[in-house]
């Protein structure tokens, strides 16, 4: 285990916690918002990734490709809050997460249809298909470009969130809706915003994830789990929260992997270490949040109510 | 002369249990009116089915001769009625200054409109803590902290609900010097609060609500020779 593979592991997982920040920034915002869960926005990843590779393979632009794929998830994601989402927000939490669910299936199955079930692949674009050189050790340029786009975007956010009229109402919002109501703000509407918003980043984060990961249906579900786990460590409905958050579950979990079965084949019998370390490897956000919760019930940065 | 507000037996429920048994009253122009009543009258409920924050199940909430019963809170809001909440409600995780620009309009605004200028003219002492967050500030100056956010929405009908509830004297004092002002201006208030004694000198009618039932209306005068009603309704 070198100094350098450790590096490039920590980028690794920098690189999948900026995807899942990317994801946690809507889905924080909307749950601290309308107090709502919606699981269906793993879909909205899904959907981004598929808009993405087709547009891609059509237009041959990247660019063209993430202006599309990131157009066409905002208005489907809008059209379905509006139409579907919007009706239970004054319904319990149970009804939201089986409609959602429900959601899921159509979504995936829908995918299915349209792509068919094999794994769609998408290249990476061609200028950035090289690698870059940090610190003396060659890393590849996309990914790192994921880092880049990644961290604007998180400033962007922290922009809005922090400098505008919008982001005020947002804050507002998440620690007490009704109030915000109450002084003439259309609070459904803020929210519609927020969620359009969401299924933007989602999209972004699928077109930036096509390239790695395979773009096939069901590929939402596995990166939602991780996208809660981001979620409550960080503190439900703070967009900081989600951004540490995903950080410390992407760099933990990929790090994790990369080192704990070899770490544990150091203490343990070998063939032990060899069944454990995978194991014990992805069960490692999962410790990570029950210390957290366990020390700050409310995660890292928890949103104040009023 | 019409009036400005027009609540019409209204009947608002918690679930299943009801809470207010056909209220009503109304609110003039310009007039200061106060809602009074033991705890747990129905003080508050009354508030939030004007405001559409409960909706009303039955009955009617007129306000500038448009029917709100059924609108959500914010149209409530932007039909031009500031609340001003129990329990303040300050936005904790805002400044100020936040507080009180977020939701501010000036939709209403007649003549000249409320300002970050003329809130901190009347509360200086919220210019001084402008960066500061709304939980860091003391009860009073949460309290000014609403009653400005409340004005920035330049409303013709401003409500508040225990205005002066846990404040110094002192701070209290400042309530009702800034409520005559607000009524000199021409503002129309309804005001809820367990002290008689201020709002007997600054309001012109007030209702007494009992178990979710108005069951006296009068004006000042009439007010202080009822002796026996401010014990009974009132405890005082
Ligand atoms: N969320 C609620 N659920 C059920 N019942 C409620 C709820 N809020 C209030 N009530 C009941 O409704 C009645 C009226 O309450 P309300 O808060 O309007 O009284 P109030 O006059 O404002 O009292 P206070 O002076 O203590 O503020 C009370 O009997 C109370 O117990
Ligand atoms: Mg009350």
């Amino acid at each position: 285990m070198t100094a350098s593979l450790l590096f490039t592991q920590l980028l690794n997982g920098l690189q999948l916690g900026i995807l899942l920040f990317l994801l946690s920034s809507g889905l924080t915002l909307v749950f601290g918002i309308m107090n709502f869960v919606n699981l269906a926005h793993g879909s909205l990843y899904m959907l981004g990734a598929y808009f993405a590779a087709s547009a891609f393979r059509a237009t041959g632009s990247f660019l063209a490709a993430g202006v599309i794929a990131v157009a066409a998830t905002l208005a489907l994601g809008v059209a379905v809050e509006r139409l579907a989402l919007a009706r239970l927000y004054a319904r319990d939490h149970l009804d939201q997460v089986l409609t959602t669910f429900g959601l899921i299936l159509i979504f995936n199955e829908a995918v299915r249809f349209v792509w068919g079930s094999a794994p769609v692949y998408m290249n990476v674009p061609a200028a950035l298909a090289g690698t870059v050189n940090l610190f003396g050790l060659p890393y590849p340029a996309y990914r790192f470009a994921i880092i880049a786009v990644g961290l604007a975007v998180g400033l962007a956010l922290y922009v809005l969130i922090h400098r505008t009229r919008v982001g005020m109402l947002i804050r507002a919002g998440a620690a007490n809706g009704p109030m915000v109501a109450a002084l003439g703000v259309n609070i459904r509407l803020l929210n519609t915003l927020v969620f359009g918003l969401g299924a933007a980043l989602a999209a972004l984060a699928g077109l930036m994830a096509g390239p790695i990961f395979a773009v096939q249906p069901g590929m939402g579900e596995s990166i939602l789990i991780l996208t809660l786990v981001a979620i409550v460590t960080g503190g439900i409905g703070s967009i900081r929260g989600a951004f540490y958050g995903a950080l410390l579950v992407g760099v933990v979990d990929t790090v994790g992997r990369a080192f704990l079965p070899a770490l544990l084949r150091e203490f343990l019998d070998r063939a032990l270490a060899q069944a454990a370390g995978p194991a014990l490897a992805s069960m490692l956000i999962y410790l990570l949040m029950a210390v957290v919760l366990a020390l700050r019930p409310r995660g890292l940065f928890p949103v104040k109510r009023s | 002369m019409s009036a400005l507000l027009e609540v019409r037996e209204v009947e608002t429920f918690y679930g299943a249990s009801q809470a207010l048994f056909g209220v009503s009253f109304d609110v003039a122009a310009g007039e200061f009116v106060t809602l009074l009543g033991r705890n747990g009258m129905g003080k508050t409920t009354t508030v939030k089915s004007v405001m559409g924050m409960l909706p009303a199940r039955r009955g009617s909430v007129r306000f500038a001769g448009q029917e709100l019963r059924g609108s959500p809170a914010y149209r409530v809001a932007q039909a031009g009625i500031g609340l001003v909440p129990e329990g303040r409600q300050i936005f904790p995780d805002l400044t100020v200054r936040e507080n009180l620009v977020a939701t501010a309009s000036t939709r209403h605004a007649r003549g000249e409109a409320w300002s970050l200028g003329s809130v901190y003219r009347m509360f200086p002492r919220l210019r001084e803590r402008e960066q500061t967050l709304g939980t860091s500030l003391s009860g009073g100056e949460q309290q000014m902290l609403a009653i400005g956010r409340a004005l920035m929405t330049n409303p013709r009908l401003l409500i508040l609900d225990e205005a002066t509830e846990g404040l110094a004297p002192r701070v209290r004092a400042e309530i009702w010097r800034c409520l005559a002002d607000l009524k000199r201006s021409g503002l129309a208030i309804v005001a809820i609060d367990k002290n008689i004694g201020p709002l007997l000198r600054l309001a012109d009618r007030h209702f007494i609500l009992e178990k979710g039932r108005m069951v006296w209306s009068g004006g000042s005068d009439a007010l202080r020779g009822e002796q026996a009603l401010l014990r009974e309704y009132l405890g005082v």
